[in-house]
């Protein structure tokens, strides 16, 4: 896939058809994968590549790059062409200047797993379909492919492009994932419980707001955490109140737009399982609000932006099921 | 959070209510010499849904035990359709709050109209007894607003 991927976009730039193009640039080691802007054909050579640590997702370098003169060439992932899909439904992405290709992905590996599973001094890795083959400075080490996947990727909720000009491979379909398998046990929990658990996660927080940067979905010029005034501009959280408010407002302000891409999980240096704050308010809008996956339209209303007169009223919360306290 | 000389524990309650119908409410409670909690501070907003999730958190912070947020009726919004807004909105964060383990009675939504004067002061007695039931706010407090 790579090689055909190298070879469309040397096509397209030596054609002038675009100018730019944001792939996947290898690093050190072939799991150290970063996203990066190519302008040269040479540079493409060599340099780009798409392999299984090929994670982050560049819709939101487009927020920026489809400014720019002249057109910019994007690989997306089928989860990635939601979360283009619902930036361009924002009108936050210039589409008469993006040439975006669809590519296809069997998930992605989290190298912390590998690294967890015995994985130490890792020099190369490669996968051979469902085993993992890594070199390491002690000998070869395999692993099953099921243990090492990301998190977001073992509940993959679609291989579907939802947007593209261009598809490299097969067209994918919407899955039925267990994604909110989590969540319902977090929801089974006492209260008490539920406290200590997220007590527990986001105390680790270091606020070094990497989950803001990376998420699509948050792309406003001024942000309300860059704010002096907002309490919550500290790095360190100086008080557990502060880590809470600053996961509440992060995942409501993406609430009905975040498209569950794990990007926030993934960059957390701390491994707070933030995709679970994300997907309760998922699961609570499909839930009281009708079934709603961001990004997989353009014409959809959001949830948020939109009411029923028959909506429920707040106390529903009170009501609908969860543990409590004795 | 006070104690008077009883030990008695005195929450201290934020209600946010909307200029058109709730906060006329809480003035007809008043002409009507309708008695309601001093724990009560009331904050006149110009809807509910100018209410930002921020804003409940905040109030949290700086020390409210519990917080309250009164809008006209559904349907009956002086701006249309801000209450429904306003509704979906505290829905997902009252939820939101649960998930991450602040007791839920903490936090309220009612739709008092410019004419319940006694239902203004009903629902503010029963919401100040049931924050006092559960005692301080200790899950969502910060220290540094704590006055000793």
């Amino acid at each position: 896939m790579q090689e055909t991927m190298i070879e469309r976009a040397k096509a397209l730039m030596e054609s002038k058809s675009v100018v730019r193009v944001v792939g996947w640039r290898i690093g050190e080691f072939g799991y150290d994968v970063t996203p990066s802007v190519f302008t040269t054909v040479d540079d493409l050579n060599g340099n780009f590549v798409y392999n299984d640590f090929c994670g982050s997702n560049l819709s939101k370098y487009l927020v920026r790059l489809s400014c720019e003169e002249g057109k910019v060439l994007v690989f997306l992932k089928p989860c990635d062409t939601y979360s283009f899909t619902q930036l361009l439904k924002e009108h936050r992405i210039h589409r008469d200047n993006v040439y975006a290709i669809g590519i296809p992905c069997n998930g992605k590996i989290d190298i912390e797993k590998v690294r967890q599973a015995g994985g130490e001094g890792i020099t190369a890795i490669r996968s051979e379909g469902s085993t993992v083959i890594a070199r390491t400075l002690y000998g070869e080490k395999k692993f099953d492919r099921k243990e090492v996947l990301s998190e977001r990727c073992l509940n993959c909720k679609s291989k579907k492009h939802v947007t593209y000009d261009e598809l490299l491979g097969e067209e994918g379909e919407v899955l039925d994932s267990h994604r909110f398998d989590m969540v319902e046990k977090l929801e089974a929990m006492s209260s008490n419980e539920r406290f200590e658990f997220w007590r527990n996660e986001l105390s680790r927080c270091i606020r070094c707001n990497a989950c803001r940067n990376v998420c699509p979905a948050c792309t406003c010029e001024k942000c309300i955490f860059d704010n002096d005034n907002s309490g919550v501009s500290n790095k360190a959280a100086a008080d557990s109140f502060e880590e809470n408010m600053f996961h509440i407002i992060r995942a409501f302000h993406v609430a009905g737009r975040c498209t569950d891409c794990g990007e926030c999980s993934r960059v957390c240096p701390e491994h707070i399982p933030l995709h679970l704050l994300n997907r309760k308010f998922i699961k609570d809008i499909n839930e009281l609000y009708g079934e709603y996956q961001a990004g997989s339209d353009m014409e959809t209303v959001s949830p948020l932006t939109s009411y029923t007169i028959e909506d429920d009223d707040p106390s529903i919360v009170n009501r609908r099921g969860g543990g409590h306290d004795a | 959070m006070s104690m008077n000389g009883a030990n008695e524990f005195r929450p201290n309650i934020v209600a946010f209510c909307c200029n058109w119908c709730s906060y006329a409410g809480a003035d007809l409670a008043g002409t009507n010499r309708l008695e309601y909690p001093a724990e009560v501070k009331i904050v006149r907003v110009p809807c509910s849904c100018r209410v930002n999730p921020l804003f409940v958190l905040r109030a949290f912070q700086r020390g409210a035990d519990g917080v309250i947020i009164c809008g006209c009726h559904p349907g009956d919004c002086h701006y249309t359709s801000g209450n429904y807004f306003a509704r979906r909105r505290m829905t997902l964060l009252f939820s939101m709050l649960d998930y991450l383990g602040v007791e839920k009675a903490r936090t309220r939504v009612e739709w008092v109209s410019a004419a319940e004067g006694a239902k203004f002061a009903s629902v503010m007695k029963d919401f100040v007894q049931t924050v006092a039931k559960l005692g301080e706010n200790r899950r969502l407090e910060d220290i540094r607003c704590k006055r000793q």
